[in-house]
């Protein structure tokens, strides 16, 4: 942690514990002492949403699982009896449900907050690293968690996904079908499938609880990133997390409470797909197979490419781009609020992304912008969807393997504030009085 | 003795880069030889293997029609082609495919009439619908890969033509799958 600890052991019993398991300080220097940028906006409260998210999904997951039964012929009915039958039950897995998809949105909005402020940059490179990890299991643990009620969107996502693997047939014969094997356990998704997605999905969410614990370490290292993405230069410059952050993200937590309790009580279907309340056929799959809306964008990646193991291999390396990001871009200047053009392209690689998200959920053949009429059939023929997906796409990966490291060595950036306190008190708030913020006065 | 090893040790550091390149590649046999078992036992088990064939009656599948049946967990089309389909298949035998095959490599001689498929996409496993697609065959509701009357790859993500599984006629209208 950075700086030294201005814990003391107020009664005897603390001070007997300090000194055998420092416990209580530690929760002190993290949570309550923690210097933290005075500036932080509410893009940053964030990360408190994640940790509730990850603590909401594994205490009704924990519930869940007592009533949950991982069999290929009983999963669809036990997930029934939870909803109709096991008391509060309904709610109980409508929080999980929704809580995925909160989850997601909570760390997309988290992801994009780095972007723009470059909280990737030296010396938060781990941290970012460890976070890219982080999402990464939370995708394997939403993926198998959807899998579980066993309708049949569950069967034939486990089917396309699993077969993602398949494709390395190309490059060595075989060793996809034996990677799909392994996987399943048979010749196709079944019961040996249902049964360790279960344990996976049971164990993944503690490996999340570890990554975040070592997120968090790696955070109180360089402490936190800021807007102006300038370093933390005196005191001056921060407040003590408790009472100010806890204050500011308990805030945040509840606003955002209230659009996940929207979901859960008044719209709890509206993030899944009505496929999933027909129990898994495998002999026959659905007209209009989508992922959960997390995942669309990856997903009109994949279908953008005609050929199935780059498809595969661009679908792998959209997220890879992530872990590479620390690397790849080469600006000096951390935060995007002094770099005008960087801003711009920003801006547009969110759309792209979304864009990419809406093309996900449409069928590849849906015509965009109608040009003309198809001479035989009469429909429409134009820009279809996968056309649109391969220039979004192409700007995804443009945006992290050209622009980012083009844009640092040719952008002209604004002037950079010296300290956090410039931009906003004259003098630079150095005759503040220490632990407080701008003064209500000077605030305007 | 212990003065012979000390000598030994000094005389020979090789010696003790042995020792310990030999405690490495043992531990190293060791933990793998541990972990097979552990990822092995996520590979089919003695009764999914055990259910590998299957015995199906054809006799009431009339032209134009298809049976599909559960064969290792996946759904397998047995065919019974129209003399058109059939035609059709053969017609393009030269024609410029992904997964090139002549109609007459995905039948039994003799029996040009029954086509038997596994019924999955060769693309991401999804089970292709018949009748929907060009080509008069089968097309996959999942990425749009369209197979031709023979189950061969036309158009679309897919790889390969639809798989052929091992199967035997035991009699006029019986078949063994697997």
């Amino acid at each position: 942690m950075s700086g030294h600890s201005t814990y003391e052991p107020k009664t005897a019993f603390e001070r007997w514990l300090d000194v055998r398991l420092p416990i209580i300080r530690m929760a002190h220097d993290t949570a309550i002492d923690f210097p933290t940028p005075k500036n932080l906006n509410y893009w940053w409260t964030f990360g408190g949403i994640l940790a509730v998210c990850l603590v909401i999904q594994i205490v009704t997951g924990l519930v869940l699982a007592m009533h949950y039964v991982a069999n290929a012929g009983l999963a669809f009915n036990s997930v029934e009896h939870i909803m109709r039958d096991v008391n509060h039950g309904w709610m109980i897995r409508y929080i999980h449900a929704n809580g995925a998809s909160m989850f997601f949105l909570a760390v997309y909005v988290h992801i994009a907050r780095g972007l723009y402020y470059g909280s990737y940059k030296a010396p938060r490179e781990i941290l970012w690293l460890l976070g890219c990890v982080i999402y990464l299991l939370m995708m394997a643990t939403a993926f198998m968690g959807y899998v579980l009620p066993w309708g049949q969107m569950s069967y034939y996502g486990a089917v396309v996904i699993t077969n993602l693997f398949s494709a390395f047939d190309r490059l060595i014969p075989g060793v996809g079908t034996a990677i799909t094997t392994w996987l399943w356990g048979g010749f196709a998704v079944d019961n040996a499938t249902l049964n360790r997605f279960f344990s996976l999905h049971y164990l993944l969410p503690f490996m999340i609880a570890g990554v975040v614990g070592l997120h968090i370490w790696a955070l109180h290292v360089p402490g936190n990133n800021n807007p102006t993405g300038v370093d933390v230069k005196s005191k001056e410059d921060t407040v003590p997390f408790h009472p100010y952050y806890t204050v500011k993200d308990a805030f945040a937590i509840l606003v955002f409470l209230l659009l996940f309790s929207w979901f859960v009580f008044f719209a709890p279907e509206a993030l899944g797909h009505a496929d999933n309340q027909v129990p898994a056929n495998p002999l026959v799959t659905p007209i209009h197979i989508v992922p959960e809306w997390y995942f669309l964008p990856f997903y009109a990646i994949l279908r953008a490419v005609p050929d199935k193991l780059i498809g595969v291999l661009l679908m792998f390396s959209a997220i890879a781009m992530l872990f590479l990001l620390p690397w790849l871009d080469t600006s000096k200047v951390r935060s995007m609020r002094y770099r005008p053009m960087a801003r711009w392209f920003f801006l547009i690689f969110i759309a792209a992304t979304l864009g990419l998200g809406w093309c996900g959920g449409k069928l590849p053949d849906d015509v965009v912008i109608a040009v003309g009429r198809d001479a035989v059939s009469g429909e429409p023929t134009g820009f279809t969807v996968v056309m649109l997906s391969r220039v979004l796409a192409a700007y995804y990966f443009a945006y992290f393997l050209l622009v980012l490291p083009l844009l640092g060595l040719f952008e002209r950036t604004l002037a950079v504030p010296e300290t956090i306190s410039t931009p906003v008190l004259p003098k630079g708030g150095a005759s503040m009085p220490s632990g407080a913020t701008a003064s209500p006065e000077k605030k305007g | 003795m212990a003065e012979t090893a000390h000598e030994t040790h000094g005389e020979d550091p090789h010696r003790r880069d042995f020792i310990h390149i030999a405690a490495m590649a043992t531990g190293a046999v060791g933990v793998a030889a541990t972990a097979w078992p552990f990822i092995d036992q996520m590979n089919p088990s003695g009764d999914t293997l055990a259910l590998a064939s299957i015995e199906q009656d054809i006799s009431k599948v009339t032209p134009g029609q298809q049976l599909v049946v559960l064969w290792r967990g996946k759904p397998v089309f047995v065919r019974h082609r129209t003399p058109a389909e059939i035609a059709a298949a053969v017609k393009d035998d030269h024609a410029d495919m992904r997964d090139p095959a002549t109609d007459a490599s995905r039948t039994k001689p003799g029996k040009q009439e029954w086509l038997i498929l596994i019924g999955v996409c060769t693309h991401l496993g999804c089970v292709p619908s018949f009748g929907t697609g060009d080509y008069g065959g089968w097309f996959c509701p999942c990425h749009g890969s369209v197979y031709d009357t023979a189950g061969r790859i036309r158009k679309g993500p897919a790889p390969k033509n639809l798989e052929l599984p091992d199967y035997e006629f035991t009699g006029p209208t019986k078949v063994k799958i697997g």
